[in-house]
């Protein structure tokens, strides 16, 4: 993964595990030393530790104020659950050119509708379950999965009456519905009919923002960029002040505010929130110098944005904290390939497959694999035909459902590109709804009809093993 | 910040001091929400105009604007280089948001950067970047019809929506999809449908650059040769349109007035606007010759933007706003790493519908907000030596002269009894009886200057 600009010698499973043997005798290797400080803070790194110690008591006089609030609920989130299931969701924004990643090589059509972008027969890794499909050469890491029985393979996700906008159809598969006016995510719904008042982690996004597919309307969730730097400085500021400094922050985040100032309350209950979360995210924090104090069992492609934050996942549910939904989507890699597909797609496929299998691979070392479930998802695949460097927007893409639980296979089928839909493009042959309901009682255990609407409608496939 | 009426904002005295706190608040909303919050006497000032005074000298600015306050440098003390160094792009826009004396010019330009929202992830280049931040800028109160016309043949519009990728044979749809959902029409309303997108994109060919190894894309140019001269159907009508009927298409929908009212209306309220003020501001819009001058003077003046809920300051406008409080310029690159944690750099939105602006606010993007506090606020900061009075200093004393120090910004009651209750608590830690010390009295207003600047209250307006 280090030169990315070469196709031929990219990834490949063989350096994985090279590597992987390479570091085995060192022990655990820390998480990258230089993993920055918040950037921009303008905090010397003593300024910032001193910060960091000064944390501790925050939480516990805290504590105090409001006994039982903070981390009694932490503990107990953990305590009633320490084998929870956990779903992680990647999203792969723009639009992932499913006939790239997984070729038809096979397909008759296919050299006509891609007479530049096709990729050439006899490249690539065989897909088990349809002759007709190849895993692209950047894609091996999937195709192991794959061929583990671990990866499981919807070639047509999609809905019928397709959407072409990046926005709208993103918004369907966030909200869990083909309804434009719902402001709620299906994950954030779920969690509001199964959550708590008090655990900001039981939904995570990381990815320095939340993910619409989170956005809860009732219980609190978290959103992060690097989880073993959250915490609040405090400049100029030291003993006896400071403890009360930052219960503080939670303490104006508590104050009522009336029906009428939605954006104020909600201006509250993210500072309430973000409090909490400190005190929820300090076992990640190392007490002597402020840096990340987990480590990870195997090599992550060093330079993937996706693989940093899927190894800081395995890190927090192997210290035990109280995850149920995570979001870590795939922002920074572009996949709205409507020019110069051919030089960006391979590294892009390359990162996705590399950060996936090191997940894994994570998780397995760590004795986590059977309580994640990772679903990977795009808001569209793109137009068979290409449109002279690239592609334009489609309708049913690709969808993976990793892990040591998941059935593994094929979900619907490939449906081929001889009869495409009305706007020319792919038709699909499993819907998006009928995934998620099944994640929801597969996996979670939940009620989908609570979650999805008209969850009846849509036929599960099977998901979990 | 000069002499600030510090006591009026906490003891209002019975005899004319209500109206007075109304104005203050009218002037703070109207400040922050048309522009980047006010700096020292702008309060005083807007306070004394009539609402359609102050609402006119934001959107009728006189000539060139003027920049002042300290020039922007780096922290060595270096002059910036928009044009070429990493994250100078954004320290001079904010550098201009911060010391414009037309800040609803600027405050225009960046709603325009959200709804044309191209990103120099993909154009590459912070020179055509900038040159489109021009663009914005001169159009920014004038015509719709000529900054939609511009836009569309804008470098760096016709490289981020790959118009110089799109010609006759091969068309890329990604601008005729965007002009009409993003820009002009919005989607799932009927105004369009995928037909039309492919029939546009025909339209709107013949636009090309050259890509040059060292040089990025150079030469800009329309070649009727690349020109899909064939008949084209949009919107049920047939002709051999180009890439000013495209424009002119878009603009004559009857759907474009009220998608262009409504959008424009949510950048300053919070709630969406109903069916009767979209139509009568799409009814300004088009007797105005499609002027966003006339629709952002009708929103501007409607009751319920003094009277309604307060809405979330956007990232940028924020952190603007901080440093035009406190009377700083740029003297610090730190503004580029923070405006990532706050969620808005400038130049880099996160895709071509802009930045979600509903959602301004979460966990990660607060502790953003904090920190960008601790760095407005470190060059300022007391010391027992530095800033220390000899008055004991009661503990709401201590809230007035914090308040005092930060231009007097108004706080909802519950806030500042919590305040004042912070305190007097921390006070009285110590030497109960005695009161505090100057060391305890530094840090209590260190610590209460950043609770208000960070308070949940100040993140809106």
């Amino acid at each position: 993964m280090s030169d990315q600009s070469c196709h031929c010698n990219g990834f490949t499973r063989a350096k994985l595990l090279r590597d992987a043997a390479a570091r085995a005798g060192e022990g655990l290797p820390t998480i990258e030393p230089g993993m920055p400080l918040p950037a921009g803070t303008g905090l010397s790194r003593r300024r910032f530790v001193f910060g960091a110690g000064a944390l501790a008591m925050a939480v516990y006089g805290a504590n105090r104020l409001l006994p039982g609030v903070f981390e009694e609920g932490i503990a107990r989130a953990a305590a009633a659950d320490p084998q929870g299931r956990v779903l992680v969701s990647v999203f792969l924004p723009g639009g992932i050119d499913s006939l790239t990643l997984l070729a038809p090589t096979g397909d008759p059509n296919y050299k006509k509708l891609r007479p530049k972008l096709a990729l050439p027969a006899g490249q690539g890794f065989p897909f088990r379950e349809d002759s007709r499909l190849v895993w692209h050469p950047q894609a091996e890491a999937l195709a192991v999965l794959h061929n583990e029985g671990k990866l499981a393979v919807m070639p047509a996700l999609g809905y019928e009456g397709p959407d072409q906008s990046h926005f709208t159809s993103r918004h369907y598969y966030e909200v869990g519905a083909t309804d434009a006016q719902l402001r709620i995510g299906w994950l954030g719904r779920y969690l509001d009919a199964v959550g708590t008042g008090d655990n900001p982690l039981q939904g995570l996004s990381l990815n320095g923002a939340l993910s619409p597919t989170l956005a809860p309307g009732r219980v609190p969730v978290a959103a992060l960029d690097s989880p073993a730097a959250y915490r609040f400085a405090a400049q100029g500021v030291d003993d006896p002040v400071l403890s009360p400094m930052l219960e503080a922050i939670g303490g104006l985040g508590g104050l009522p505010t009336p029906g009428s100032e939605p954006d104020l309350a909600q201006a509250r209950l993210i500072a309430g929130a973000s409090s909490r979360l400190v005190g929820q995210l300090r076992p990640l924090a190392s007490p002597s110098d402020g840096a990340p104090s987990y480590g990870t069992p195997v090599p992550y492609p060093p330079t993937s944005d996706l693989g940093g934050r899927l190894q800081a996942i395995a890190a927090m549910i192997g210290l035990g904290l109280p995850l149920k939904i995570v979001t870590a989507d795939a922002e920074g890699l572009d996949f709205d390939t409507h020019a110069e597909q051919a030089q960006n797609l391979p590294q892009r496929i390359a990162d996705v497959g590399g950060s996936l299998l090191a997940f894994q691979r994570d998780l397995e070392a760590r004795g986590l694999a059977d309580r994640v479930l990772t679903l990977v998802w795009s808001e569209f695949g793109r137009r068979p035909e290409e449109n002279g460097s690239g592609t334009d927007h489609g309708a049913a893409g690709l969808g993976f459902v990793l892990g040591a639980q998941s059935s593994g296979g094929m979900i619907g089928e490939f449906p081929g590109l001889a009869t495409l839909d009305e706007g020319d493009n792919l038709r699909m042959t499993s819907d998006f709804r009928g995934v998620y309901a099944g994640l929801l009682e597969q996996w979670l255990g939940a009620d989908a009809s609570s979650v999805i609407p008209d969850a009846a409608r849509f036929a599960r496939p099977k998901l979990v093993r | 910040m000069g002499p600030v009426e510090a006591t009026t904002a906490a003891r209002p005295q019975p005899r004319r001091r209500p109206l007075t706190e109304r104005r203050r608040r009218e002037a703070f909303r109207l400040l922050w929400r048309a522009g980047f919050g006010p700096r020292a006497g702008d309060v005083e000032r807007f306070a004394k105009m009539t609402r359609r005074d102050a609402v006119y000298a934001l959107t009728r600015p006189k000539g060139q604007a003027r920049l002042s306050g300290p020039e922007p440098r780096t922290a060595e003390g270096k002059a910036l280089a928009p044009n070429d160094l990493y994250g100078h792009d954004h320290l001079w826009w904010l550098d201009r948001m911060v010391r414009s004396n037309q800040p609803l010019v600027e405050r225009m330009t960046l709603i325009f950067h959200d709804w044309f929202a191209n990103s120099n992830e993909k154009v590459d280049s912070q020179r055509l970047m900038l040159g489109q931040n021009e663009l914005l800028r001169a159009y920014a109160l004038g015509s719709f019809t000529e900054l939609f016309r511009a836009i569309t043949i804008d470098p760096a519009m016709l490289v981020f929506l790959d118009g110089v990728d799109s010609q006759d044979g091969s068309v890329n749809e990604n601008y005729a999809r965007e002009m009409m959902e993003l820009f002009s029409l919005g989607a799932d309303r009927g105004a369009y449908t995928e037909q039309d997108i492919r029939q546009l994109g025909r339209a709107l060919t013949g636009w090309t650059a050259d890509y040059a190894e060292g040089q990025g894309w150079i030469n800009f140019r329309y070649d009727a040769a690349r020109h899909d001269k064939g008949r084209k159907t949009v919107f049920g009508q047939g002709g051999n349109y180009g890439w000013e009927d495209a424009v002119t298409l878009c603009l004559d929908n009857p759907y474009h007035p009220s998608f262009f009212a409504e959008k424009l209306w949510r950048y300053f309220m919070p709630m969406p606007a109903d069916a009767a003020t979209s139509k009568r501001l799409a009814d300004v819009y088009r007797g105005s010759g499609r002027s966003i001058r006339a629709v952002v003077e009708a929103i501007l003046l409607d009751e319920r933007f003094y009277s309604g809920p307060a809405m979330v300051k956007p990232p940028v406008v924020y952190v603007a706003g901080l440093l035009r409080t406190l009377g700083r310029g740029i003297d610090t690159e730190d503004w580029v790493g923070l405006a990532t944690s706050l969620g808005q750099r400038m130049f880099y939105p996160p895709n071509v519908s802009g930045w979600t602006k509903d959602r301004w606010l979460d966990t990660s993007t607060y502790k953003g907000r904090w920190d960008a506090v601790q760095s407005a606020l470190a060059p300022t900061l007391l010391t027992p030596r530095k800033g220390h009075s000899r008055n004991p200093e009661s503990a709401d004393e201590a809230l007035q002269r914090a308040l005092a120090a930060l231009g007097s910004p108004p706080l909802t009651g519950p806030t500042r009894d919590y305040l004042i209750g912070f305190s007097a608590r921390v006070a009285g830690a110590r030497r109960p009886r005695r009161g505090p010390g100057p060391g305890l009295r530094a840090m209590r207003q260190n610590a209460l200057r950043q609770l208000i600047l960070a308070s949940p209250d100040y993140q809106t307006a």
